[in-house]
């Protein structure tokens, strides 16, 4: 069996290449090399959506940041995939960064963002009063927004999936044979034979780009550590806090996650290995320093959790975006820092790069409406507090996570889903199960017990 | 709305002896509210012996003190709501509660605080390294092999050298786990001197002093920990499959501080007066979420004194108005209770608790009020780092006034 498109890589810009494209009428099978989708670069970054405002003006990047957040947010709505419109506030705590304010102003409004505005020293700490001593100003940007990492592609793909896309998981691409019409992949489970094949492999993309004859990037894994800090600081940090990048570097920035939590990070440093997501001495003792200077009372909490994501930095300063008609190729390489965002752009801008190489695209009249996703934001009702759900199914009233209040029901609709988890680390990222404070002290042993039953065990 | 005269929150040791002396002295109706599905708090899981001495004047087992607790406060009328956690507060005496019954707000007349304390994950140690499987604290191991019956790895190191690490090494070896090394950042072992775990000297565990945890190894599974000679810096990794941080406790302290209540930096629990009383007016707090970590008997008694200083403050008594501030030096990490009124009550068991960072045989404390000196004395038995200090009431019983009373090494 041949398919019109195979997709390799199941992050957040696969599974949204694989919603777009199969709104048309094509065979398509998406291949991942892991259980689960989302669960690479795309489960482990800062989570804001970005409106693009320092982006480099002219640059692929640029535009599909700017398109990607208007996708998504609208996607979000319909989807229910949670988004809090917090803005972020650039905060410079030194003259070099005070002056160049402005010129991250004019750098906006060239990427097509005017609502930026600079504020005095007052009106930062009016805005973050727990900001430690020092700042001298800072920039606005009111559309910055925070959003849920693991529930984006987990729509796309459930999206994508009721669409009719193959799911081809634990799936590993060793290598390709081009043909005159069609392409062979070999992976660790058999061949797979696609027209088109699209490469959204992110840290291993350079590796397929080879397998395809090409020598135009290598990937650099950046690593960046991150702190989760308890909820009860969230009040401590309702808006982004961004650092101003300037030659000596970026700082670290403070952000509300969609969770609840505050995050402090991430770092920047280079690796050579590419699965290497492990947190260092380091970087904790980085960004130790780094919080005790931004917010002092943020550092005196209790973390939470601790994490590391590898950006897919390459030699290019922008993303790698180029299709091959001949040999029926596209690639989307060296996603790196804005990958969440651009998601949809890049979904969207394959359809046209497609279309233009010549692929036959006709538009699907009986397209099953958008997934509902599963609420796991903060700001928005959850089941525990919803008194209807409860009522209409008691399940949702138990609550079997106690620290991020996960109730039993959630587990059992996650384990019962369209993609369902393959691991504890699944679930956590589709109900949030395990990933709050006590880390398990209380409840892993419950929760695992439903993961190793399916979730139908009721005591 | 349903009323309810009292709520508490929380069903372990301290939450069902402090309903249950509430039923004693007359209260009318007593609701424990308990987020697990069976009440009991850690003992439950805590399948060894070593329980209910001072409190029930016997030993037993976790599992079966916790059932007798439980009965206890059923047979004295204490109405028992396990699955039912509180989640907030919509008001400062309003708890918001969720279970399979839906959702609802009880306002009672009184309130007591008894949700415990659990162990600092390695997240909120700052550990570095991988993130494999594997890695838990003594509840989790202790929920998986006493409640769900699974097995771990088969070579442990073992975080920390407490009395509750010792009881995460016997959880081990019945499930086949050796534990091939202790860490403690301590030159003296802590629970050295108390015999709480018979047989414990015979489970002859290499105790690794002075170090601490750099790292952990593994992608997939644990492979081993990195660690560190504090006082060399030397360095060497222990292979493992398995590890276990214990100790280092915090109390569950989120829906005191979401209420308001004034709370401890040191322990961060709430401050109580001698008669368990928070900074609101109707909130009383027991057990170990106000003493991170003391035994389960001493929770339980807490729970019985705080049930007393609830129905003298129903039957209009108030608390007598000057307080002063009860602040202990370093090494003491913390103290409580935290504030003493001037002709109130004595503390649960004429005991005031520290907690300390250093070891120290043979104790010279002196107890100072400003410039006044009001005790000062070398006590038989030592402070020591994972265990709670007890200091007898009386070196404290001659405070007067609002002056904070400080609590010194010497
Ligand atoms: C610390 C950090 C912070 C970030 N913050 C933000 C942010 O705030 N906002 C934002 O928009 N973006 C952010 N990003 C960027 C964003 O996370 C990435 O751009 C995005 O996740 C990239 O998605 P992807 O699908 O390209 O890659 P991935 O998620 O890595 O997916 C690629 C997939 O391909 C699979 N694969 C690779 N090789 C093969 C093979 N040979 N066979 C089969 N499958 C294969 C992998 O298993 C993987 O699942 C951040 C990134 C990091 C690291
Ligand atoms: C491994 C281990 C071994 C131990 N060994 C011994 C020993 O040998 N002897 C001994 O005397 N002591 C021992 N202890 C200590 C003893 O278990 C504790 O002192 C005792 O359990 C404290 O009682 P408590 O009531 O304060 O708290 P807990 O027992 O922790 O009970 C608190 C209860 O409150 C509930 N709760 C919390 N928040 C909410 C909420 N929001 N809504 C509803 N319910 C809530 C919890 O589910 C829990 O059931 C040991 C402890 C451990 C961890």
């Amino acid at each position: 069996m041949t398919y019109d498109v195979a997709i390799i890589g199941g992050g957040v810009v696969g599974c949204a290449v694989a919603r777009e494209l199969a709104g048309f009428d094509l065979r398509i099978v998406l291949i991942e090399a892991r259980g689960d989708v989302g669960d690479a670069t795309s489960k482990a970054n800062t989570a804001i959506l970005h409106t693009g405002f320092d982006a480099v003006p002219g640059s692929l990047e640029s535009t599909m940041v700017a398109r990607g957040y208007e996708l998504l947010s609208e996607y979000a709505k319909a989807t229910g995939i949670p988004v809090e419109r917090t803005g972020a506030l650039l905060v410079a705590w030194d003259p070099d960064q005070l002056a160049a304010l402005p010129k991250l102003r004019d750098k906006a409004e060239k990427n097509g963002y005017s609502k930026c505005e600079i504020v005095d020293a007052d009106e930062v700490y009016r805005r973050v009063p727990a900001l430690g001593p020092g700042a001298l100003g800072g920039l606005t940007v009111p559309d910055e927004s925070i959003i849920c990492p693991w529930t984006t592609p987990l729509a796309y793909a459930t999206e994508a999936k009721s669409r009719g896309v193959e799911f081809r998981l634990n799936c590993f691409v060793e290598s390709i044979d081009v043909g005159p019409d069609t392409t062979t992949l070999h992976t660790r489970s058999g061949d797979i034979t696609a027209r088109w094949v699209i490469n959204a492999a992110g840290l291993g993309g350079d590796v397929i780009d080879r397998m395809l004859g090409y020598d135009r990037f290598t990937i650099v894994p950046r690593r960046g550590e991150l702190f989760v800090v308890d909820k009860l600081t969230r009040p401590m940090a309702n808006t982004i806090v961004l650092p101003v990048p300037t030659e000596k570097g970026k700082g670290v920035l403070i952000s509300p996650t969609i969770f609840g939590n505050v995050m402090l990070g991430p770092t920047s440093e280079n690796l050579v290995d590419r699965t290497d997501t492990s947190t260092s001495e380091e970087g904790f003792a980085f960004l130790l320093e780094k919080g005790a200077a931004l917010m002092p009372t943020l550092i005196d909490q209790e973390v939470t959790a601790s994490y590391a994501g590898l950006r897919a930095s390459t030699e290019h300063s922008d993303f790698v975006v180029d299709i091959d008609a001949k040999q029926r190729y596209l690639l989307l390489g060296g996603i790196r820092s804005t990958g969440l965002t651009a998601s949809m752009a890049l979904g969207e801008h394959s359809r046209e790069l497609l279309a233009e190489a010549g692929m036959d695209l006709t538009a699907r009249t009986d397209l099953p409406p958008p997934p509902q996703m599963p609420n796991i934001g903060e700001a928005f009702p959850r089941p525990y507090q919803r008194a209807d759900l409860i009522a209409s199914d008691p399940e949702f009233g138990q609550i079997v996570c106690f620290c991020e209040r996960v109730s039993r029901g959630e587990i059992r609709d996650a384990l019962a889903s369209p993609i369902p988890p393959c691991d504890l680390d699944g679930l956590r990222r589709r109900t949030r199960a395990l990933m709050g404070r006590c880390q398990g002290f209380f409840c892993a042993a419950e929760i695992d017990e439903m993961m190793r039953v399916g979730g139908d065990d009721r005591e | 709305m349903i009323v309810s005269e009292i709520l508490i929150i929380g069903g372990g040791p301290a939450g069902l002896s402090a309903a249950r002396e509430l039923k004693a002295e007359g209260a009318e109706s007593v609701t424990i509210i308990e987020r697990e599905s069976d009440a009991g708090g850690i003992p439950r899981h805590s399948d060894h012996t070593g329980y209910g001495l001072r409190d029930l004047k016997r030993v037993m087992s976790g599992p079966s003190y916790a059932r007798t607790l439980v009965e206890r406060a059923q047979s004295s009328g204490v109405v028992i709501r396990t699955g039912a956690m509180v989640t907030g507060w919509s008001g400062p005496m309003s708890a918001e509660i969720t279970s399979a019954r839906g959702r609802e707000v009880i306002t009672p007349d009184a309130i007591i605080l008894a949700t415990g304390a659990r162990e600092r994950p390695r997240a909120a140690r700052r550990i570095p390294g991988d993130r494999p499987t594997g890695v838990m604290t003594t509840g989790q191991l202790q929920n998986l092999v006493h409640l769900k019956h699974q097995a771990v790895g088969t070579r442990a190191v073992v975080v920390g050298a407490e009395l509750v690490s010792w009881s995460a090494v016997l959880t081990l070896r019945e499930v086949g786990c050796a534990t091939v090394a202790m860490t403690t950042q301590f030159d003296q072992p802590e629970s050295y001197a108390a015999m709480a775990i018979p047989g414990r000297l015979a489970l002859r565990v290499p105790i690794a002093r002075r170090t601490r945890v750099i790292r952990v190894i593994g992608r997939e599974r644990v492979e081993g920990v990195e660690i560190e000679q504090i006082t060399t810096g030397r360095r060497r990794i222990v292979e493992c499959d398995t590890v276990i941080f214990t100790g280092d406790w915090i109390p569950d302290y989120e829906l005191a501080q979401s209420n308001g209540l004034e709370m401890d930096p040191g322990s961060r629990g709430p401050i109580v007066d001698t008669g368990l009383r928070t900074s609101r007016e109707g909130i009383f707090a027991a057990g170990n979420l106000l003493h991170p970590v003391d035994t389960a008997d001493v929770a339980s008694l807490d729970g019985v004194h705080a049930a007393r200083a609830l129905m003298r403050w129903l039957a209009g008594e108030p608390a007598p108005g000057t307080a002063a501030r009860v602040v202990a030096d370093a090494p003491f990490t913390w103290v409580s209770p935290g504030l003493v009124r001037t002709g109130d009550v004595a503390p649960a068991r004429d005991r005031v608790l520290l907690w300390s960072s250093e070891y120290r045989a043979f104790p010279k404390i002196v107890v100072r009020q400003g410039a006044r000196v009001l005790s000062r004395r070398t006590l038989p038995w030592p402070v020591s780092p994972g265990r709670v200090f007890r200091l007898p009431w009386s070196m404290l019983e001659p405070a007067r006034g609002t002056e904070d009373i400080r609590i010194s090494l010497v």
